[in-house]
């Protein structure tokens, strides 16, 4: 803990998931006073998302992997003296005067608490993890359709489902973890519909070698899917959203390798919910207000660049899990420790114990390339925006649709991702273009290539105007204004 | 490679004051060539709240180009599509104090002999026109003639509107003034080849200092650099564009210190704009939170129903601001064949028509809509460092 | 083999308590959010949007996409799928903005 409530922190942590709870107590039994900032009441981010004490849950483990992982960063985590802020929605971190960064956040469940926080550090570990890809279709607004990961987040901490009868659609490994669980908490899940190719672990455990633990969820996930009856479709997706409000059937359709469906070969699923998503995007928007430096993903979303000790390119903060580049818990855990060696190393003034950062590189690095591998597999291909109709919302938020985005590259000269935005609305509402700004991007590019969308966004989360107003003189140092709930 | 072609100008800069250009050129007769390193509103246009105010100028030039350019407005929103969301709402200024009210009506009535109209608003009336407004003020003006449009929408379609005489050349930047050998223009050299015309304007808003000095003339364009917040979507709850008595002085301020005053407008989409700030830091786009604490902290003031309202989003803009706030208009004695059409600060949205037509007006040899000597290109020459 | 996500995780929650849809009670479970809780009784939409009036519910799930947004006890633009539901929370049907009463 600092000395005193004015004091900074030697490290803000910005998530408590797998990266930054590792990151945290890493930094903390280092000898660091840490701050832990995350939204929900409960750590484990979204991978470790689990029902709250209040559910009596006495299996969390069942819809989770490496559960013990988890539990054991708890333990730590409750032994140590980090600082734990749950409930605190960051908007905004900035650099002061005097070196120090000021993490601005608001409070309460959904952010809309009147107390204004603004919490010093010396350092930033960013570990924002990541949000789900989606790729409009028509139909796609329809209550009962949601996202993959979307309908795995509310399984694992509200213990509900979207529907009976869920066919499960969109690309990347992701789609089948979902898949597994929905059908393992009593779903029917007639069919995993894939736009790729290629369907992961399931179908070249030969890439797994190197990746042990990658196998036994592959051979998990694939033993899973044949005893519920799934059927598993490749350069398949769903063209269409049948039903007005509320979700009666699917068509799918064939893909060619440019995923531009295949006229004459839809065919149509019963079901009641669609659970749809398109991998992940890492959510970088606090560090590129800060001019962090970012890289291409190889599935074509945009990333932070992180040197080897996990430092982006603004000297001081550092960055670990999906925030890299998506890769999941075990690599979001080893990066989350060795950004919380480097932090401190940078603090004592002395280099990190060589052979742990040894060690860690060598998984991490095997791990990041399995990632990358795994991910070029399911980047989305341009032929995508062919199953758009004029009339299909884009922008859900504001709702924009294809048409009007085409217009605007058309007939009134926009080229790129932030003109359409301009001369259309989409990407200027809520969500501040989380689920339409891949879309928005693709159609701004025509023909030419889409440069993944920036994830410029000033506020990270909406500030009420009252907390943007207040002299928010407070460090964060009182007790929390939800208090923390588990663990 | 190159390219030649040949049209009657060229206009350097897509943005609203470009476009004006090239419509008004267009509809004189003339072909134009549009060009523009970034996209269509790429500059100050696309961060513009989109203000077509009288209310703000004092009795002088930039007020009569205002008032002129506030009716050709009005042509224009007949002639282009809804979607540019132009708004004849009008204006309310309003005052904390008596002192302010005392200056307000001095200015008001200095207004009134242009042709402004201004309407004193007592106290007690003030939430008549604007039931949301805090009470406790001293009073207001209202200013029936103030309207605000959609800045890259209105853009966009009045480069459309010039149809088959206006060509758009975006994300090609200029990297020459081409001249003959006695050095008049005949065109631009840009990145992708060369453009040929007699006539040059340069209507690149911030960068209009930056272009001129490639055309080998100082114009002495700076930076300002301004914050909006933008709120959630909302019903109406402000009806016009509200703001405080000190935002005049803020604007006509030559300081470089941060200057903030409370200006407030709803929008056809739904969100509460939230401005003003006034900062000379060159092109700095790095969040100021001390910024965003001040404008929310002032419209909440105004506008209490605000404070339990989120602002979504902000973003950053730089206004070209010249050393006597009034823009550069017309031909460059200089370099014949150059014209000058930048440096409108934070009026850019409203002036953006009548310096179109001041600029056709003087490209077609026709008599000038008003007297353009007060925004000569050449005139800072005398001061100007180059 | 489990039939319902609870029976999988083993779940003994503490005594369920009512929330209101639309005035209609929806069963509510401890720990649920305000999202959770209509799920479970079948509801996937609670409001309409702006523009066309089409229904909305709880869709990326994370609290990133914002269209779960719902009027819970009079308070427009909740986050259903982040906010907990709590005893005899009444959530109304927000049409567009939600912010109606504050209009001129």
């Amino acid at each position: 803990m600092p000395a005193s409530v004015s004091d900074p922190y030697d490290l803000a942590v910005l998530g408590a998931g797998a990266a930054g709870l590792a990151g945290a107590v890493t930094a903390a039994e280092l000898g660091l006073s840490v701050a832990l900032l995350d939204a929900a009441p409960q750590t484990g981010g979204q991978f470790y998302r689990h029902p709250a004490p209040a559910f009596g849950a006495v299996r969390p483990e069942a819809l989770h992997h490496d559960w013990a992982a988890f539990a054991e960063l708890r333990r730590r985590l409750e032994r140590s003296d980090i600082r734990r802020l749950s409930g605190h929605h960051v908007w905004a971190v900035t650099k002061e005067d005097g070196d120090l960064w000021a993490v601005h956040a608001v409070t309460g469940p959904d952010g809309t608490g009147e107390q204004a926080v603004r919490v010093r550090a010396r350092t930033i570990l960013l570990a924002t993890g990541a949000y789900e890809r989606q790729l409009p279709f028509p139909g796609w607004t329809v209550p009962g359709v949601v996202g993959a990961g979307g309908a795995q987040a509310m399984l694992k901490s509200g213990l509900v489902l979207p529907g009976k009868r869920i066919v499960v659609a969109g690309s990347g490994p992701l789609l089948l973890a979902v898949a597994s669980s929905l059908a393992a908490a009593g779903a029917q899940v007639p069919a995993v519909i894939e736009a790729s190719g290629y369907l992961g672990y399931a179908r070249h455990p030969g890439a797994l070698a190197a990746n042990p633990r990658k196998l036994v969820e592959a051979a998990v996930h694939g033993a899973a899917l044949l005893r519920h009856r799934v059927r598993l479709r490749t350069r398949s997706a769903v063209t269409e959203v049948h039903g007005t409000d509320r979700v009666a059937a699917v068509t799918v359709t064939r893909l060619d390798r440019d995923w531009r469906p295949v006229r004459g070969t839809g065919r149509r699923i019963a079901c009641d919910a669609l659970a749809v998503g398109h991998g992940l995007v890492p959510q970088i928007e606090l560090a590129t207000a800060l001019g962090c430096a970012t890289r291409r993903t190889a599935d074509g979303t945009s990333a932070l660049a992180l040197n080897a000790h996990q430092e982006t390119s603004v000297c001081g903060l550092w960055a670990a899990g999906e925030t890299g580049g998506v890769g999941g818990a075990p690599l979001a855990r080893t990066e989350g420790e060795l950004a919380g060696l480097a932090a401190a190393a940078r603090l004592h003034g002395r280099p990190a114990d060589e052979g742990r950062v040894r060690a860690l590189r060598r998984r991490r690095d095997r791990m990041r390339a399995f990632a990358d591998a795994m991910a070029a597999g399911h980047a989305p291909a341009a032929g995508w925006t062919d199953w758009l109709t004029d009339d299909t919302e884009v922008c859900r938020c504001e709702e924009v649709t294809a048409g009007t985005l085409r217009e605007a590259v058309s007939d009134l000269g926009a080229r790129d991702a932030r003109t359409v935005k301009l001369l259309t609305r989409a990407g200027m509402g809520w969500c501040q273009g989380r689920m339409c700004g891949t879309a928005a991007a693709c159609l701004a590019a025509g023909d030419g290539a889409a440069e993944p969308p920036a994830e410029r966004r000033p506020f990270a989360v909406p500030v009420p105007l009252s907390a943007l107003a207040s002299s928010d003189d407070s460090t964060g140092g009182r007790p929390d204004a939800v208090p923390p709930v588990d663990d | 490679m190159l390219s030649r072609r040949s049209s009657d100008v060229i206009v350097v800069g897509a943005g609203v004051v470009g476009a004006a250009c090239a419509y008004y050129a267009s509809r004189a007769g003339l072909s134009v060539t549009v060009v523009d390193r970034g996209p269509v509103a790429g500059g100050t246009t696309g961060a513009g709240e989109g203000n077509l105010l009288v209310s703000d100028k004092e009795h002088g030039p930039e007020l009569d180009l205002a008032l002129l350019s506030t009716g050709l407005w009005q042509e224009l929103a007949e002639l282009l599509p809804p979607q540019i969301e132009f708004e004849p709402k009008g204006g309310l200024v309003v005052a904390a104090d008596e002192t302010a009210m005392r200056a307000l009506r001095d200015f008001a009535a200095g207004q009134r002999t242009a042709g402004v109209r201004a309407d004193e608003i007592p106290a007690d009336r003030l939430r008549e026109l604007e039931p949301h407004l805090t009470p406790g003020l001293a009073g207001g003006f209202h200013y029936p003639q103030d309207a605000q449009v959609m800045p890259a929408l209105a853009a966009a379609h009045l480069l459309r509107a010039g149809g088959d005489r206006v060509c758009l050349r975006l994300g090609e930047e200029v990297t020459g003034l081409l001249t003959t050998a006695d050095g008049a223009v005949r065109g631009v050299r840009t990145a992708v080849g060369e453009v040929s015309a007699p006539y040059v304007v340069n209507a690149a808003g911030t960068w209009g200092g930056d272009f001129a000095r490639l055309a080998g003339v100082a114009l002495p364009v700076l930076p300002r650099r301004g914050f909006v917040l933008v709120t959630e979507p909302l019903p109406r709850v402000v009806r016009r564009k509200v703001y405080a008595a000190d935002y005049v002085a803020d604007v006509a301020s030559g300081s470089a210190a941060l200057q903030t005053s409370a200006v407030v407008e709803g929008t056809a989409a739904g969100p509460v704009l939230i401005g003003a700030s006034r900062e000379r830091v060159g092109f700095d786009r790095t969040l100021s939170t001390e910024v965003l604490r001040r404008l929310a902290a002032q419209a909440t003031a105004l506008f209490p129903v605000l404070a339990g309202v989120r602002a979504m989003r902000t973003y950053v803009g730089f206004r070209p601001y010249l050393p006597d706030h009034l823009p550069a208009i017309g031909p460059d004695p200089r370099v014949p064949g150059l014209l000058h059409a930048c440096g409108h600060e934070g009026a850019g949205i409203g002036l953006a028509p009548a310096t179109g037509l001041l600029i056709a007006r003087s490209l077609s040899g026709a008599e000038p809509p008003l007297d353009p000597g007060p925004f000569h290109p050449a005139r800072f020459d005398a001061e100007a460092a180059v | 083999m489990a039939r319902t996500p609870a029976e999988l995780a083993g779940a003994n929650p503490g005594a369920s308590f009512e929330i209101t849809m639309d005035g209609r009670p929806v069963p509510a479970l401890p720990g649920q959010s305000v999202a959770a809780a209509l799920w479970s009784a079948g509801i996937l939409a609670w409001r309409t949007t702006r523009t066309t009036g089409r229904p909305r519910g709880a869709f990326c799930g994370i609290g990133q996409c914002y269209d779960c947004l719902a009027t819970i006890n009079g308070e427009p633009n909740r986050r259903a799928c982040l906010v907990p539901a709590s005893p005899g929370d009444a959530i109304t049907t927000q049409e567009g903005h939600g912010h109606a009463r504050i209009g001129v």
